[in-house]
């Protein structure tokens, strides 16, 4: 039995529908980042989770224990807030304790979870402290501690990461990983940045228009997208729109203008008819400095455009029909960068064509 | 200090020092003449080359039971009419904070309404209201509820009721800034912590609300302390309040130097509570 299950969970807000009849289960322990962008419904969702917005239509269920209509202080589960919504007239420690003061558990063990708390998250040393006298990390860690410290059996987090800088963030999703493994608490992470989910995530649900597109581990939506929102929103890719001349053996044969695409017979989603959307991943493509014997799936075009971010250099090259095919790679300490108006021969394997729903 | 500085600080000085320090000065000093029949009609404090200090009016005042009695109505009638002001006005002020955004300057307005309106004339529509053969009397008795009419008018429950009623908007206000400054997201984190929406309200909000709840009580305590329209109109001899016994020295026995003790009283019992409430909210607000 899952931890968590939805079933047709619906919210409307005035004829708009933000949440649309979604079902989703949330295993025990695991961390599910359910990522799309801003409107799509996924904070409306995890607020309905939390208990502070109430469904129109379907099921919540806890242990499988129906809470639809449980309110938000009886529901075991708590919330990390995008801007931490820490209590500014209570001192660090009286926050954590908050919690556990409502449930009206002895004043010593009280002090003792609450010291757990600060000394797991390493902010023992400002209990006394008022909100507003810490950083945004240290503000962040102490609303994280002051969740934990219930120990509820789902820990809801809004976007708590948005205000951090990236060097901070990196490191709050090392914790936040250790601290998944440590408590055995399974998280519902609500973000819009793809580098968060695949960082955090055990599996990612991608929610579009109050629906779900695709719910993967964090490496299938990436190497396998459904369709081209999911496959765009994870990273930049190449999309063709080909057509589909050929089927000989397991591979397929299509093309995009004088491009030749192959792709594994077995991979799905097709499109219906004889146009076909296929994706192609950046680094997937190798660059070469030299002619390469023909083969399929290669291609060669002049660099139009190099971006060079240290370990990766991008590329976009201009193929004898004009299209522009983007290829990354890796940078090798004794390869020279390459250069603008170079040209070069590009191959990528067949598997790594990727068959996309529109 | 810059020039500019100076300007900015001297009007706003000198406004202070025209029209309140030298009044007060000069009730001050009244307050320590005799009263005697002539223009003006006190003692001067210089007099044959001599400080003439009088302490009789305070000996007085301290030793009639008219005085203490009054003060204490005074202080009664204030502290009742600001509980009510501010549980009330939390009321009110919760509830337009908590309706349709659109809404709200509307409710606003309706909250200053009476303003609009003299204050007197509101006072009196009171007396109509409460007198025996009143309105609420002559309601309660046509429904049967009872049989003889209550009696409202020239009671303390009057005064309490007309104090709470004049001066609830300036209640509201504050307390509403209070409100509606506090983010949404921190009674939906006290509830999402386990505490009912009545426990959130009372852990988070109000104690959020404390600088709104001093200002509103301090703006609707002090006026009255010193009220005199109110408890003239609708209380009786049982309720005299200080402001009443001012003005009775002042323009009945034409004793200025007794009413000007009296207001010296009634200042220095008023500068205590401000002072100490205004320390307590600066404390909390740099802490």
């Amino acid at each position: 039995m899952a931890l968590l299950e939805l079933r047709g969970v619906t919210k409307q807000y005035g004829g708009e529908t933000a949440v649309d009849a979604i079902d989703l289960n949330v295993e025990a322990g695991e961390i599910l980042v359910l990522l799309g962008p801003s409107g799509c419904g996924k904070s409306t969702l995890l607020r309905m989770i939390a208990g502070l917005e109430l469904p129109d239509g379907g099921r919540i269920l806890l242990d499988g224990q129906d809470i639809t209509a449980l309110p938000a202080h009886r529901r075991p589960v708590n919330m990390m807030f995008q801007s931490y919504a820490l209590f500014p007239h209570l001192s660090v420690r009286d926050n954590i304790a908050f919690g556990l003061r409502r449930e009206g558990l002895p004043a010593a063990e009280i002090t003792t979870r609450v010291d757990e708390a600060m000394a797991m998250l390493e902010i023992a040393g400002f209990a006394s402290r008022k909100p507003d006298q810490l950083s945004g990390g240290q503000q962040q860690r102490v609303a994280l501690a002051r969740a934990l410290v219930k120990r509820p059996r789902l820990l809801l987090l809004d976007e708590p990461l948005g205000a951090l800088d990236k060097r901070l963030r990196q490191q709050t999703q090392a914790e936040l990983r250790r601290l998944n493994r440590q408590t055995g608490i399974a998280f519902v992470f609500v973000t819009h940045d793809n580098d968060e989910a695949m960082a955090l995530a055990d599996r990612i649900a991608v929610m579009q228009h109050g629906r779900f597109r695709q719910i993967d581990a964090p490496r299938r939506i990436y190497d396998r997208p459904v369709d081209r929102f999911v496959a765009s929103l994870m990273c930049d890719i190449n999309l063709f729109d080909a057509e589909v001349q050929a089927e000989s053996g397991d591979l397929v044969l299509a093309k995009a203008g004088s491009l030749d695409l192959r792709f594994p017979a077995d991979a799905t989603p097709r499109t219906a008819g004889g146009r076909q959307l296929l994706g192609l991943r950046l680094e997937q493509i190798e660059i070469s400095r030299e002619p390469l014997p023909a083969a399929p799936n290669t291609a060669s075009g002049v660099i139009t455009d190099i971006e060079y971010i240290g370990d990766m250099t991008t590329i976009a090259a201009k193929l004898a029909d004009g299209r522009i095919l983007k290829a990354s790679q890796l940078n090798a300490i004794h390869e020279p960068l390459l250069e603008l108006d170079q040209t070069v021969w590009l191959q990528w394997e067949a598997a790594a064509v990727i068959p996309l729903a529109d | 200090m810059t020039r500019r500085g100076f300007v900015l600080i001297a009007l706003p000085a000198l406004w202070t020092a025209l029209l309140v320090a030298v009044p007060l000065l000069m009730v001050l000093k009244i307050s320590f003449a005799e009263p005697q029949m002539a223009q003006p009609p006190y003692t001067p404090l210089f007099a044959d080359g001599a400080l003439r200090i009088h302490f009789g009016n305070y000996t007085l005042l301290m030793a009639d039971a008219l005085y203490l009695r009054a003060l204490g109505n005074s202080l009664l009638y204030a502290g009742i009419g600001t509980i009510c002001c501010l549980t009330l006005g939390l009321a009110i002020a919760r509830a337009v904070e908590r309706a349709a955004p659109r809404w709200q300057p509307f409710l606003l307005v309706l909250i200053i309404l009476p303003f609009w309106t003299s204050f007197l004339i509101r006072v009196y529509a009171w007396i109509a209201l409460l007198k025996p053969e009143g309105l609420i009397n002559a309601a309660l008795i046509w429904f049967g509820l009872i049989d003889e009419p209550l009696v409202m008018i020239n009671t303390g429950f009057g005064v309490a009721l007309g104090m709470t009623y004049s001066y609830l908007p300036f209640a509201i206000l504050p307390i509403y800034a209070s409100l509606v400054g506090q983010s949404p997201k921190l009674t939906e984190a006290a509830v999402d912590l386990g505490a009912s929406p009545l426990q959130a309200f009372w852990l988070v909000t109000l104690p959020l609300a404390r600088p709104g709840l001093i200002a509103a009580g301090l703006m609707v305590f002090i006026p009255m302390v010193g009220e005199f329209v109110i408890p003239d109109l609708l209380g009786g001899s049982a309720t005299i309040m200080l402001g009443q016994t001012l003005w009775t020295e002042f323009f009945s026995n034409r004793d200025w130097t007794m009413a000007s003790a009296l207001a010296v009283l009634l200042t220095l019992l008023l500068l205590g509570p401000a002072l100490w409430l205004q320390r307590l909210e600066l404390g909390g607000r740099t802490r």
